[in-house]
C-alpha cells in the first residue's frame, strides 16, 4: 500500500525525524493561508498523488507569495496529473503540500527495501540524489553504496557509518546522517514497510540534513497489524475497479485492451494475457478468481468485466485441479444468467471432469463458445473481439 | 529417485482440523502420502481423517517420527508454525498459507536455515513426487512418474504445464512450487542444485514470472553449474509496470523484474524459453528430441 508524501512525512515526524516545515491544503485559500503560516520568503506547492515523476510533469510549483501559492494550488487541485509513472489515466490531485523552500547544498539518495534474494533489509545510498535509482544502478553501479541489515534489528551503526563515509559526508554531518538512517531502518522494520525512499535527502545551505522528498510503501500482508497505517489508505488514488474487486476477494488489474479475462490462479491469469497478446489481441484486464472459482466469485467477476465498456469479448480460462470443471461450468451458466453478458464469451475448461463441464456449457442454451484448448480459446476470443 | 520427498516421507499436517487442512489431508492420504500426524492446539487426543491429532508439533514428532510438515494455519500465525517445525527437527517444511507479512517470512526463513531445515513456500502449492508422495494442494491425477523436474512460482499455471507434459507422455520426477511471495524458503537455484544431483531427473521445466531476480539468478546458476536441458516459461510479458499481479511477489518496475529481462538472461544461459504457455510441454518434447 502506498501513502502520500505528506502522510509519510507526518509519520516520520511523529517518530522524531526532521522533515521540512509544511502544511497540507485542499483548497487554494488553504494554500494561501499555509504560505502565510510558514513565514518563509519562498515555498514549494507539491501535488499529492501516489506516483513519482511529479516535478517533470508540472506537479511541483515554486512560489514566493501567498497570491502565487493560491494560484499554484488552483492550477493543481481538482485536476488529474499524468506523470511518467501514472500511466495515461493519471491520478487525481485532491491535496497539495505547501512546504518551505529548501536551499540545497547537496542532494543525496537514501532508500530502504527488503532484498528478496537475501531476505534482508537493504539500505542504498548515493551521492547522486534526485536521480532514478534503478536507472543509476544500471548505468553507474559504482555510484551506489549498499548494506544489508537484518530483519529483526534493521541496520547496525557501523553499517550506517560505512555508507556515509563512502559518500564522503563531512564529519560534522556524520552523526545526524547516521541517526537518520538508523531511525529509518527501525521504522522500516516496526511499520512493515516495503519501501522507504528519501530522494533527495537534502544537505541544506544552513547545515540542516532534511528529508526533502519521501515515498513510503507498506507490505499489504502486514496491514492488519498496523490499523493506524491502514487508515492512511487513499482509494481515490486507485483504480475504482480494483477497489471494487477487492470487496469480492478477487484480484483484478485494469488494462487498456478489449478482451476481458477471468482465470483461476494468478500465474495462469498472466499467462493467459500473454497468450492473447501473442495471438494479436489485447487483454482488458488481469483477473484471478481464485483456485476454486465459486459461483459467487464468478458472478462478481463477470459483473466487473461487464463494467468495462471497452470489452468486446470475454475469455474464461479455468484449469480444474481440485475443483471440478462441471461444477465450475454450472457456476458459469448461473452467473451468465444473472449478469446477462453483452460481449461474446469463450470458455476453456481443462482438468478434472472437463468433458462433462464442456457438455454443460454446450447444452445450456446460452451464447457460450467452448474451446478445445488454451490456444484455441485465445484464438477464438481474439477473433471475436476483432469482429465485434 | 526424486528430490526432497519419496514414499518414505512421514508427514505431519499443521492446522489439520481447519477447512483446507482437513480437505487436503484427505487428498494427500488418498494419494498414498504417509500422513502420520496432525497438529491443532486444543484438539490433541482426537483424530482427523483417521490421523491422530496432537496439541503441539513437539508431541507429534515424538510420537510419530514425522520428518516433514505441511502448514495450513492462518497467515497471522504461520511464521510461528514454520519456526515450531524447524525447532522440533522437522527437516522439510512446506507452507501453503498465503498472506504472511514479508518480514515474518524473512525471520522464519533465517531461523529454518540456522536449524539446517528446508522451507518450501510460503504461498505455494507444495511439492509432489508422482506416484509416491504429495505434500500440498496440487491435483494428484494430472501427474505421472518420469524424468522431468518442475520448478515454479505459480499454482494453476504449474498444473497447466504438468498436464501438458503428462498428456504427451513426459512424466515428472518431482514438481516443486516454490511460491509467489517476494521471499521464499527455497529458490529456483536451490531446487536446480537438487535436480542436478538427482539421477532420475533428465530435464527441468522452470516456470517464472515478473518481479524480483530469482530467474536471473537461476540463469546464472544454469550457465555455470547445470548440465541438464531446461525449458522455461515466464509469465507476465503483458503485465503493466508498477502493478502487483495477484501474487505478492509478481510486480515489475520499469527497469527491473520485467519478463523480457528474465527471458533474455535465461536464453543467454542456454535455456529454451517458450513464449506460448500452451506449448510448454511440446517445447520440452522438441528440446529433448534435439529439435
Amino acid at each position: 500500500m502506498n501513502i502520500h508524501e505528506y502522510q509519510a512525512k507526518a509519520l516520520l515526524a511523529a517518530r522524531g525525524l526532521a522533515v521540512p516545515a509544511g502544511r497540507l491544503a485542499a483548497t487554494p485559500e488553504q494554500a494561501a493561508q499555509a504560505f502565510d503560516e510558514l513565514r518563509r520568503p519562498r515555498a514549494v506547492v507539491k501535488a499529492q498523488i501516489h506516483a513519482g515523476g511529479r516535478g517533470k510533469a508540472g506537479g511541483v510549483l515554486f512560489v514566493s507569495s501567498r497570491v502565487e501559492a493560491e494560484a499554484a494550488a488552483k492550477k493543481l487541485l481538482g485536476h488529474t496529473l499524468v506523470t511518467a509513472q501514472t500511466g495515461p489515466r493519471g491520478r487525481p490531485v485532491n491535496q497539495v503540500l505547501v512546504q518551505e523552500h529548501l536551499d540545497l547544498a547537496r542532494e543525496l539518495y537514501l532508500g530502504l527495501s527488503l532484498d528478496r534474494s537475501s531476505g534482508r533489509p537493504q539500505a542504498i545510498v548515493s551521492a547522486r540524489g534526485g536521480m532514478d535509482i534503478e536507472e543509476l544502478a544500471r548505468t553507474e553501479p559504482n555510484a551506489i553504496l549498499c548494506e544489508y541489515g537484518d530483519p529483526d534489528h534493521g541496520l547496525a551503526p557501523f553499517q550506517a557509518r560505512n555508507l556515509f563515509t563512502g559518500l564522503g559526508l563531512p564529519h560534522e554531518q556524520m552523526k545526524p546522517a547516521m541517526e537518520l538512517i538508523l531511525a529509518l531502518a527501525r521504522t522500516f522494520i516496526e511499520c512493515d514497510c516495503s519501501l522507504i525512499e528519501v530522494n533527495p535527502l537534502a544537505l541544506c545551505a544552513d547545515g540542516r540534513l532534511l528529508i526533502a522528498d519521501l515515498k513510503m510503501a507498506f507490505d499489504d500482508n502486514a496491514l492488519r497489524r498496523h490499523p493506524d497505517i491502514a487508515a492512511l489508505r487513499d482509494t481515490a488514488q486507485e483504480d475504482p475497479r480494483e477497489v471494487e474487486a477487492e470487496q469480492y476477494d478477487l484480484s483484478y488489474v485494469g488494462l487498456d485492451g478489449n478482451i476481458g479475462c477471468m482465470v483461476n490462479g494468478a500465474g495462469l491469469a498472466m499467462a493467459t494475457m500473454d497468450l492473447i497478446r501473442l495471438q494479436g489481441g489485447e487483454p482488458a484486464n488481469f483477473l484471478d478468481v481464485g483456485g476454486d472459482a465459486t459461483v459467487e466469485k464468478v458472478t462478481a467477476a463477470f459483473r466487473l468485466i461487464e463494467k468495462d465498456e471497452h470489452v468486446s469479448a470475454i475469455l474464461v480460462n479455468i484449469f480444474g485441479g481440485i475443483v471440478r470443471c462441471d461444477l465450475v461450468a454450472d457456476g458459469i451458466v448461473v452467473a451468465v444468467g444473472q449478469v446477462g453478458l453483452r460481449a461474446p464469451l469463450v470458455v476453456r475448461l481443462e482438468g478434472n471432469n472437463a468433458e462433462t463441464g464442456r457438455k454443460v456449457l454446450a447444452g445450456c442454451g446460452l451464447r457460450i463458445t467452448s474451446a478445445e484448448s488454451l490456444e484455441d480459446a485465445a484464438a477464438k476470443a481474439v477473433a471475436l473481439a476483432k469482429t465485434a | 529417485m526424486s528430490i526432497l520427498v519419496d514414499s518414505a516421507t512421514r508427514v505431519a499436517i499443521q492446522g489439520i482440523t481447519g477447512h483446507a487442512g482437513a480437505f487436503h489431508a484427505r487428498l494427500m492420504l488418498e494419494y498414498g502420502t504417509k500422513v502420520v500426524a496432525g497438529v491443532t492446539p486444543g484438539k490433541g487426543g482426537t483424530t482427523a481423517e483417521g490421523v491422530p491429532v496432537f496439541d503441539t508439533l513437539a508431541e507429534a514428532v515424538a510420537r510419530t517420527g514425522a520428518d516433514a510438515s505441511v502448514i495450513f494455519v492462518p497467515a497471522a500465525i504461520a511464521a510461528d508454525a514454520i519456526e515450531e517445525a524447524a525447532a522440533e527437527g522437522v527437516k522439510l517444511i512446506v507452507c501453503i498459507t498465503e498472506g504472511i507479512p514479508a518480514l515474518d517470512v524473512a525471520r522464519a526463513r533465517a531461523y529454518v536455515r540456522q536449524r539446517g531445515a528446508r522451507l518450501i513456500g510460503p504461498n505455494c502449492p507444495g511439492l509432489i513426487t508422482p506416484g509416491e508422495c504429495k505434500l500440498g494442494i496440487m491435483p494428484g491425477p494430472i501427474h505421472r512418474p518420469g524424468g522431468v523436474g518442475v520448478i515454479s512460482r505459480s499454482g494453476t499455471l504449474t498444473y497447466e504445464a504438468i498436464w501438458q507434459l503428462t498428456q504427451i507422455g513426459l512424466g515428472q520426477s518431482t514438481a516443486v512450487g516454490i511460491g509467489g511471495d517476494p521471499i521464499t524458503g527455497t529458490s529456483f537455484v536451490d531446487a536446480l542444485e537438487l535436480f542436478e544431483r538427482d539421477e532420475a531427473t533428465q530435464a527441468v521445466v522452470l516456470i517464472g514470472e515478473i518481479g524480483g531476480a530469482a530467474e536471473e539468478e537461476a540463469a546464472e546458476f544454469i550457465r555455470a553449474h547445470f548440465s541438464k536441458p531446461v525449458v522455461a516459461f515466464i509469465a507476465g510479458r503483458s503485465a503493466p509496470p508498477g502493478k502487483r499481479m495477484g501474487h505478492a511477489g509478481a510486480i515489475a518496475t520499469r527497469s527491473s523484474g520485467t519478463a523480457e529481462e528474465k527471458i533474455s538472461a535465461l536464453q543467454t544461459a542456454g535455456v529454451r524459453v517458450e513464449l506460448n504457455p500452451a506449448r510448454i510441454g511440446r517445447a520440452m518434447q522438441d528440446f529433448l528430441a534435439g529439435r
